[in-house]
């Protein structure tokens, strides 16, 4: 992985040295409210329900087993032992105390780690695919172009205040399962004809209020200019996004009001009249930091079935948590986070540590986080598994359910969060009570579902095969829920099913909701494809056919 | 108010435009849309002359009046107004602009760096601010990762422009 050099390492001191300065003089009454606001946001430090929320970034969502040790004792000493993953790869904690903060951002940044610009209205941070390196599908490693891409941004003098947030993520993969195309800007790595790399750019996608898929800006970037056309379509943004409205302020806004070509026309004019000034990616450079990506020392084995003769909870765990590797003799190992009657992406600093441990022995002493808020042991060799599957089981991330219905992403919601309308974390135990059974879990395949606790859709819910919204009807917590939504190669926003429903009644919709699906589906046809071929009406009619089960 | 300009707290020989027009050698600082409604009559002026940019005016409409401008002002109208960041680079880097560029408004030590590195050369501080403090963030970053303006204090940067 990425190791810091002492640019990286003075730019994160550098920073902590100042944040702690900040905070002195907020705390001493010399910064008032309105003026820290920014400040501590664009150092990932949310004021929330209960306490400030920290926002540490991990970067396209690689850890060092140091790492995570660091997190873990982080989460312990200065909040309540757990903390909470998040679907850009972030990690939160929901109850640090303001004055704590520096110390906190200085333990992280003696592990190369930081929480620059996890909030506010600037370059967040930097997603790739979590099977960037290891997937058999995959064109070339995303994640050297997404540090480089995070040191562009990071501190980026012209691009700090822009109009509202900006995400970026890369991806590799046709599968795209870094959600690309729902992103500020989408990077999709293609070769040009003479075998070059560069990415095919998309702008203007995100969640939100107003779900919009990202439109292609550039078909072919080539890698030398990747720079120099952020920062030129940056500056279109930055000068002529809107300002006024904190709705309408994001780039897909600006692109939607103007247009795909005359945005387009905008940043190439831009990008030609900016050429001689603009930051210039040398070869060097990318060589310099595509050799910390390099693939690990692996073994050379041999594919065999390792799930065969073992147990057949061994061999479900196989089939469902762990995902073919492009190297023989090794898969890739999800540790859960999504057990049933826990918090999905929550984890205690015990469990960090264990796996920090498990990662060491098993895993080149590396872990990722994903973007749906499950850890992956990225390179796991096939004869390890068993021994895996035992600690990970033990440690009650062994859940044998990613990719199935109970696999779900959720926001924190009203629980924690001071912009929730509604709870998340309680619909989620009670969906996963409704579908605790596995065989049926199983039986129903590849379901995805998102759940947010209010429009900002931190949870994603218009791409989710099954969307859950939290709404606030006079008072009350109500939920909306959208089916056809996806991500993965084929990005499509669901369709609102109908009247909202109440919270008791969410679990027995999605019941109802899924009994249409095994009506209909025919051989070996996944949810998403049932639902794309017979569209919105026969659930609906299921749905609000007879008055929701008490 | 206290004007800092080359690391100096310095009285601000500048006058801007009011309800009326001052004597013909006062270096006088126009409001663009003002300086649009009667561009020759301040063109004809012998002292010098400063424009002041509003976060929506574009540099591009200024750029053919930079060979006779001192001063350029960017105003900073709230904590989150980002739009003087690019009008500064693009007068600097694109336009070559030699003159002083000041930023105005809501301009705090905590922007301070940000703002030099895009090659604001002066700050009119908000009155709340402490000079010596201000002073002292622009020597905060010795390392920077993207290209801007120089510092003295700045000795690498990961990045270079072209």
């Amino acid at each position: 992985m990425y190791r810091y050099d002492e640019i990286d390492q003075a730019v994160v001191d550098q920073r902590v040295a100042e944040f702690r300065d900040q905070t002195r003089r907020y705390l001493a009454g010399e910064l008032s409210e309105e003026e820290f606001r920014p400040l501590r946001l664009r150092n990932g430090l949310y004021i929330q329900r209960h306490a400030p929320m920290l926002r540490i970034a991990i970067p396209y969502g690689l850890l060092s087993t140091r790492q995570l040790r660091k997190l873990a004792f982080i989460a312990r000493t200065y909040d309540k032992g757990y903390g909470h993953f998040t679907t850009r790869t972030n990690l939160q904690l929901n109850w640090p105390e303001l004055k704590n903060v520096p110390d906190i951002l200085e333990h992280l940044a003696s592990v190369q780690m930081h929480a620059i610009q996890t909030s506010g209205n600037c370059v967040r941070n930097v997603t790739a695919d979590h099977m960037a390196g290891i997937a058999p599908d995959e064109l070339d490693d995303p994640r050297p172009y997404c540090e480089i891409i995070r040191q562009w941004s990071t501190l980026n003098p012209e691009f700090t205040y822009l109009p509202r947030k900006f995400k970026i993520a890369v991806t590799g993969s046709p599968e795209d399962r870094a959600a690309s195309e729902v992103h500020d800007i989408g990077l999709h790595m293609k070769r040009d004809a003479n075998g070059q790399i560069g990415f095919t750019m998309y702008v203007g996608g995100g969640l939100g209020r107003t779900p919009i898929i990202g439109q292609v800006l550039r078909e072919f970037l080539p890698l030398k200019d990747l720079l120099s056309y952020l920062e030129a379509t940056l500056r279109v943004y930055n000068r002529y996004g809107r300002r006024d409205n904190i709705h309408k302020a994001r780039i897909k806004i600006l692109v939607k009001a103007v247009g795909i070509e005359e945005f387009r026309k905008q940043v190439e004019q831009e990008w030609e009249e900016s050429k001689d000034f603009a930051t210039q990616l040398d070869e060097a450079e990318v060589e310099r930091v595509r050799a910390f990506f390099n693939p690990p020392p692996y073994e050379k084995l041999e594919d065999y079935d390792a799930a065969a003769d073992k147990e057949l909870e061994f061999q479900t765990w196989y089939r469902y948590n762990t995902r073919k590797h492009k190297v023989p003799g090794y898969r890739a190992v999800f540790v859960s986070l999504k057990k049933h009657g826990a918090v999905p992406g929550d984890m205690t600093s015990e469990q960090m540590e264990a796996v920090a441990d498990l990662a060491d022995a098993v895993s080149f002493g590396l872990v990722r986080a994903t973007h749906n808020q499950n850890l992956l042991l990225a390179d796991v060799k096939q004869s390890d598994l068993y021994k895996v599957w035992g600690e990970l089981k033990r440690l009650g991330l062994a859940m044998p359910n990613i990719g199935t219905l109970t696999d779900m992403i959720a926001c924190p919601g009203l629980d924690f969060c001071s912009l929730a309308n509604a709870g998340t974390l309680n619909v989620a135990d009670a969906i996963q009570k409704q579908f605790d059974d596995l065989d049926y879990l199983y039986d129903l395949g590849d379901i995805e579902v998102k759940m947010s606790g209010c429009m900002n859709a931190c949870g994603h819910h218009h791409v989710g095969h099954i969307g859950i919204l939290g709404v606030d009807k006079h008072g009350e917590e109500w939920y909306q829920i959208t089916l056809g939504g996806s991500v993965n190669g084929f990005t499509a926003l669901g369709d609102v099913i109908g009247p909202s429903v109440k919270q008791n009644d969410v679990a027995p919709t999605i019941q109802r909701i899924v009994e249409v699906y095994r009506k209909h589906r025919e051989d070996g046809e996944r949810f998403i494809e049932t639902y794309r071929r017979i569209g919105l009406k026969p659930f609906k009619e299921h749905v609000y056919a007879t008055p929701a089960a008490a | 108010m206290p004007l800092l300009r080359q690391r100096k707290l310095v009285e601000d020989e500048w006058t801007t435009l009011g309800e009326e027009l001052p004597p013909d050698d006062v270096p006088l600082i126009v409001p663009f849309a003002k300086f649009k409604e009667n561009p020759d009559a301040f063109r004809a002026r012998k002292g010098k002359l400063g424009i002041r940019l509003a976060p929506a005016d574009k540099v591009e409409e200024l750029a053919p009046e930079l060979p006779r401008l001192s001063l350029v002002v960017l105003e900073f109208t709230g904590p989150g107004e980002g739009r003087g960041y690019s009008q500064a680079k693009l007068l600097r880097a694109r336009y070559k602009f030699a003159g002083e560029v000041r930023a105005a408004g809501h301009v705090k030590q905590d922007q301070l760096y940000l703002m030099a590195r895009v090659g604001i050369d002066a700050f009119d501080l908000s009155p709340t601010e402490k000079p010596e403090e201000a002073i002292a963030t622009l020597d905060r970053f010795k390392i920077a990762y993207t290209p801007g303006a120089p510092l003295p204090s700045i000795t690498r940067e990961r990045f270079h422009a072209s």
